[in-house]
């Protein structure tokens, strides 16, 4: 079990910065996942901790150890990439065994060791084969088997499942996390799809344009996003945004409707975003949605509007009747609401725990 | 390939074998001429059916032109062009293709401009460094001595005239092989030299590991068209071999069997042409037996 503690680091291409600066520990045994936009820098952080990229300032430490001038294979990182990256040439015992090939472990050790490592990914049957006799998935587990023979100390997985069908990666999704709680090693997981985060995480790092946004929880940065993108980005839909001023010490004003909000002790006039996930707002009558369209997903629905001029979607138990209305009512209970500052987009916390006043009388 | 229709493939068909009535109809005659005796060949017009001395010609000018001989020079020639071409291709592309050093650029230049400069257009210096093959640095060493007078060394004269390294090395030397392995790897994906990273591999194992066999089709068609190049060149070793008895290739033999005074006048045409077939046979070989790979190689990259 090793420790990953990532000090400063940044990177620049030229005189292109892509990684800001991020500042992050990822705990032994842990599963963590980098979530992010495209082009945020996932992979290129994860490629820095696997050594594949220069990092250009800062320090990278596995286990304590600064790695910074160590080779990949001396970091004791395995790797499994987006397209598998499977030699072609070779077959499916070769390509697991490369790793030990060619660190000199005899043929007979070798063999052994790739038949548990086949057994306990139900690979045994196939070998033989060449990696374009397999399938998708049979492929993904021979990657994570070549990764598993060397016992690393740090698994790194670039989108493992991005090439898979939608069934398979649930299914590939599951085994990934079993293997990682059998192996006890820490993994490192990149992904661009949150479900994917939300269920293999116990620490999710939400990036975005170089910069780490959050590290939490799963349930934490869900509930608690630390900024205006994590809620942007986090929740599908995701949380409803709306620009707001202040009006009192626990209210707001938007367009010309006024909301009751947690203490915030912020002064009057001052600009902020409100934030209330469509699944939190209530169906109790009090706010008028202007209906545009609405999305049905079976178990729920998903009313999308404009509220005072702004997008605002809710949810909705599923309905018999197919027809659009026209406008949907609803509030805004106070607990439910987030806070972010304007400018910054930095959660604003409330100032005390006041006890919620009934407002919806 | 998209259009089908019936018309289109007739036209196909036509083109085809219009060209290949033109590619064959040299090689036929020179198969007929080499079937006749020495009466009928030089008729006006030539017959254009073949005729029975198909063997006695060939027996003739193979002892006659001393086959026996230059056929080896050339196939050691034209094999060792062969493998030193894909050897250094491979490498040369390698390590334009997977390193990035300072002089990365530069050394791609000068590779690339080598395509531009054939042995034929550079043949008066090839044979001058031929003649002394240590010569550009002797130039180089005498440059500086005229500076520094204590570095001037004289080196020994290293002749490559007259040999089998005279005859195989300034072929080697072009870059059209390194352009074909450059290709061949900027398509492999470059997960997979990450991947042997990963696994610990280093630079020359994954060269030998995972290119080396993923090139092996790259390899076959190289080999093929070099071998096939090489048994025909006939400029550099007319120019580089003087000791004809020994150093003389079956290219260069071809020269003098054509109507000369070695096969007497008036020209012999019919013993001349079954050189020409002797000649031919041994490219005619490797290609049919590469065949498989060679096609792979040029059509597609093994997926
Ligand atoms: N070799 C490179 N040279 C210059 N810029 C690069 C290079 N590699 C990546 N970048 C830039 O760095 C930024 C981050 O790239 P990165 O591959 O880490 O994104 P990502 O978060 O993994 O995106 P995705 O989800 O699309 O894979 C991008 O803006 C990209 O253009
Ligand atoms: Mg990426």
């Amino acid at each position: 079990m090793s420790e990953i503690s990532i000090r400063g680091v940044m990177k620049s291409y030229g005189r292109n910065t892509v990684i800001h600066g991020v500042d992050l520990t990822i705990a032994a045994g842990a599963f963590a996942v980098i979530l992010g936009p495209s082009g945020c820098g996932k992979s290129t952080l994860l490629r820095m901790i696997a050594g594949l990229e220069k990092i250009s300032k800062g320090d990278i430490a596995i286990d304590g150890k600064v790695v910074n001038k160590l080779e990949p294979r001396e970091r004791g990182c395995a790797m499994v990439f987006q397209n598998y990256a499977l030699y072609p040439h070779m077959t499916v015992a070769d390509n697991i065994g490369y790793a030990l090939k060619v660190a000199g472990v005899s043929k007979d050790e070798r063999a052994k060791r790739v038949n548990e490592v086949a057994k306990s990914l139900a690979l045994t049957d196939y070998l033989g084969r060449k990696p374009s006799e397999l399938s998708g998935g049979q492929r993904q587990r021979v990657a994570m088997g070549r990764a598993m023979i060397r016992q690393p100390k740090v698994f790194l997985y670039d989108e493992p499942l991005s090439n898979l069908d939608a069934k398979l990666r649930v299914q590939m999704r599951a085994e990934i996390r079993k293997l990682h709680n059998q192996l006890g090693a820490t993994s490192v997981f990149v992904t661009h799809d949150q479900v994917e985060a939300m269920t293999l995480a116990d620490q999710i790092i939400v990036m975005n344009a170089g910069r780490v946004e959050q590290v939490g929880t799963p349930s934490e940065v869900y509930r608690k996003p630390a900024t205006r993108f994590v809620a942007s980005f986090i929740g599908a839909p995701p949380m409803n945004l709306l620009e707001a001023k202040v009006t009192g010490r626990t209210e707001v004003a938007i367009g010309s409707r006024h909301l009751m909000t947690p203490h915030h002790g912020l002064a009057n006039g001052q600009s902020l975003i409100v934030g209330v996930r469509p699944e939190d707002v209530s169906s109790i009558s009090g706010e008028t949605l202007n209906v545009s369209f609405v999305e049905e997903l079976g178990a729920q629905r998903f009313v999308h509007g404009t509220f005072e001029g702004q997008d605002f979607v809710v949810q909705q138990p599923p309905s018999d009747s197919s027809d659009k209305p026209a406008t949907v009512v609803f509030s805004i209970r106070p607990e439910t609401i987030h806070l972010f500052d304007a400018a910054s987009g930095l959660r604003i916390e409330p100032v005390s725990v006041t006890a919620p006043a009934p407002a919806f009388a | 390939m998209v259009e089908r229709t019936r018309l289109f493939d007739i036209l196909t068909q036509i083109v085809l074998i219009i060209g290949l009535v033109i590619l064959f109809t040299p090689i036929y005659i020179v198969f007929v001429a080499a079937s006749h005796d020495f009466k009928t060949v030089n008729m006006i017009p030539m017959p254009m059916l073949p005729s029975g001395h198909l063997w006695e010609n060939l027996t003739k000018s193979w002892q006659q032109a001393g086959f026996s001989h230059v056929m080896i020079t050339s196939l050691i020639v034209a094999s060792g062009v062969a493998i030193g071409k894909v050897v250094l291709s491979a490498m040369s592309a390698f390590s334009i293709v997977y390193f990035r050093y300072r002089l990365r650029l530069i050394f791609f230049w000068l590779i690339f401009i080598t395509l531009m400069l054939p042995l034929e257009v550079r043949i008066v210096p090839t044979y001058a460094v031929a003649a002394n093959a240590l010569s550009p640095v002797q130039g180089v060493i005498d440059f500086i001595a005229s500076y520094i007078p204590q570095v001037s060394i004289q080196l020994p004269e290293w002749n490559l005239l007259n040999s089998y390294e005279g005859l195989i090395l300034p072929l080697i030397a072009t870059a059209t092989g390194t352009f074909l392995y450059r290709q061949f790897f900027l398509t492999i994906p470059e997960e997979l030299a990450e991947a042997a990273k990963m696994d610990g591999a280093g630079a020359l194992r994954f060269f030998f590991d995972i290119l080396m066999p993923l090139s092996k089709t790259n390899m076959a068609a190289l080999a093929t068209i070099m071998f096939v190049w090489a048994w025909n060149q006939y400029l550099w070793p007319i120019l580089i071999v003087t000791d004809q008895a020994h150093y003389a290739t079956a290219a260069m033999q071809l020269g003098k069997v054509v109507p000369g005074p070695s096969f007497g006048e008036p020209p012999v045409w019919n013993t001349a042409m079954a050189a020409t077939l002797i000649t031919m046979m041994p490219p005619l070989v490797v290609v049919i037996l590469m065949q498989r790979w060679f096609v792979r190689g040029l059509v597609a990259t093994e997926k």
